[in-house]
């Protein structure tokens, strides 16, 4: 085990991996990028499928508090919300905050990490070794959602077409957007019935 | 003969044709496919230059053996004559490009106004990408946009022909008629996704779909198995990539710097062996086109010969896809020989008139 090897340091890692313009995706330096890590990311791909199940008490839960967030004022929780929001997802699957999270239909690989941002799928410049052509020791995003959705109870939701994003909700908190629509929708279902109800009792 | 040929409005080249039934635009490409025919289509080198004679001399090498010719926008992020400008002077000669689309360098406000000004110049057909990142180009400092990817920016083209709407809602006056197309490569990972991919494209509105340049046959052979089974290729015409390669030293450099392109080991050993390579290259890639031909839910090849553009007739003649078919070309007309009788003389007179002689004459 004691054979001599030419030591590897940092700045031969980096000069490896810089690339040969000054080009730098995503603001990360090459040398930021050396050290960068993707296993929490990886780590949550791995487990999609205890992370839906999770995520799905966690939003019949976030429901239930629905009467207390609007007493609250949905306005008024949104900034410590935001706060958490951003840090767990930030932590978990290197969230990008664009407000409308669509991880259950990605395999649990935030689509928002690609270079290219692509909501529907991957482009057609992965490499031979699934890493991204635009940051070559990246792991494709998309090559990875493929995988995650693959164990997860809905797996074929990575087949819907997705909407483009919208700009205009960045640095908002999905989690209340996603509730705040529920209860409506939840209202709305629930106003129907009783207009249905009425009808057939007047008639 | 003069004047008259299939796919084209009697009155006037540059004029779109008459609808038909079934049919989402007024373009000679939808016609030839769902006629059932094998289409041809190539790629027009871009020029560096504002000089409308470059596009119509690297047009008209192509005349006579493809049915259309893509218009590409920027591609591999490099800076050239836009889509747009060259679909606006191939329209004009009565050619029928594909206009691409790429989001990378246009937000959805830029597209959808490009797309309606396309149709109105009478581009029939336009192929939503994603495009390569700026990376990848002559400008990699330039910001990359990537607002939609190619499914919503397909979706979006679709919603504009078929709803009259923009992504907004706000409404045309004048719905695009437009054949969609988009792109797909079977040869990179993850492939199990691929076919799926191909489906989601068609949900989103793609109608016929080029594919990347294919070398590996099997590799393509698997691909189209599955999306016969998953019944794609009865909602889409697929055509195939194909083009030749240089010399084992292009494809060599090609498989490590270009993303996305597939080129296996045989295909490098096959011109590393053979005398003159680039002859080799084009007998490659007909023979792959004669393989490619044969399977069942190849509607058409999408010929790329990049800076070896004057190969295309040839294999396209040598392959025999056309199958004595000739498509469209620019003939003389009736009304072409009209003009050409009546002012003949003024390429022979030599008569410069200044105006006082004109106002002498007149009177």
């Amino acid at each position: 085990m004691s054979e001599t090897q030419p030591a590897v340091t940092q700045a031969t890692l980096v000069k490896k991996a810089a690339p040969k313009s000054d080009y730098k995706p995503a603001d990360v330096s090459p040398q930021r990028r050396v050290q960068r890590s993707f296993a929490v990311r990886l780590w949550s791909v791995r487990h999609s499928r205890l992370l839906e199940w999770f995520y799905a008490r966690f939003a019949d839960m976030f429901l239930l508090l629905h009467p207390l967030w609007k007493g609250l004022g949905y306005g008024r929780v949104e900034g410590p919300v935001k706060f958490v929001e951003k840090r767990v997802k930030g932590f978990m699957f290197d969230c990008r905050m664009c407000g409308q999270c669509i991880l259950s239909s990605t395999g649990m690989s935030c689509p928002m990490n690609c270079p290219k941002q692509l909501r529907n799928g991957p482009c057609g410049g992965v490499r031979a070794n699934g890493n991204c052509e635009v940051e070559p020791d990246m792991p494709c995003v998309w090559v990875k959602a493929w995988e995650g959705s693959q164990n997860m109870v809905h797996s074929d939701r990575i087949l819907t077409v997705q909407k483009p994003v919208d700009q205009s909700l960045r640095e908002t908190s999905a989690w209340l957007r996603v509730t705040a629509q529920a209860a409506a929708a939840r209202e709305a279902a629930a106003a129907a019935k009783n207009g249905a109800a009425n009808t057939g009792a007047s008639a | 003969m003069i004047g008259g040929q299939r796919d084209e409005n009697p009155a006037g080249i540059h004029l779109p044709l008459d609808p038909l039934p079934g049919h989402t635009s007024r373009g000679r490409l939808e016609r030839v496919l769902r006629r059932g025919e094998f289409a041809v289509t190539t790629e027009l080198n871009p020029p560096d230059s504002a000089d409308p004679e470059d596009v119509y001399n690297r047009a008209k090498i192509f005349d006579g053996w493809v049915d259309a010719i893509n218009a590409v926008d920027a591609s591999g992020a490099n800076c050239h004559m836009s889509s747009v400008g060259i679909c606006a002077l191939l329209t004009r000669m009565g050619y029928a490009p594909i206009m691409q689309i790429a989001c990378r360098d246009k937000n959805r406000i830029a597209i959808q106004g490009d797309v309606l000004g396309g149709a109105a110049m009478g581009v029939a057909n336009m192929l939503c990408l994603t495009g390569d990142g700026v990376q990848a180009g002559d400008q990699p400092g330039a910001k990359p946009v990537f607002d939609l990817d190619c499914m919503s920016l397909l979706e979006t083209c679709r919603i504009m022909r078929d709803n009259g709407k923009f992504l907004s809602g706000r409404k045309l006056t004048t719905p695009p008629q437009l054949f969609l197309g988009a792109a797909i490569n079977p040869f990179a990972p993850p492939i199990d996704f691929r076919p799926h991919r191909l489906g989601k494209k068609i949900a989103a509105g793609a109608q016929f779909v080029q594919s990347q340049y294919c070398f590996d046959v099997p590799m393509f052979r698997t691909y189209m198995q599955k999306v016969r089974d998953l019944g794609y290729t009865e909602q889409c015409f697929i055509l195939v990539g194909v083009g030749p390669l240089a010399s084992a030293k292009t494809a060599k450099w090609i498989r490590s710097n270009v993303p996305g392109i597939h080129i296996p080991d045989s295909v490098i050993k096959r011109l590393e062996g053979a005398q003159d390579q680039k002859k080799e290259g084009k007998q490659l890639c007909i023979d792959i086109i004669n393989e490619v031909k044969e399977i069942s839910g190849v509607s058409g090849v999408h010929v790329m010969a990049y800076r070896q553009e004057e190969y295309v007739a040839e294999i396209v003649d040598e392959s025999g896809v056309l199958k004595g078919r000739q498509p469209w070309k620019r003939e003389i007309r009736h009304d072409d020989q009209m003009v050409a009788d009546r002012l003949e003389h003024i390429l022979h007179d030599d008569i410069t008139e200044t105006q006082v002689d004109m106002v002498k004459t007149a009177h």
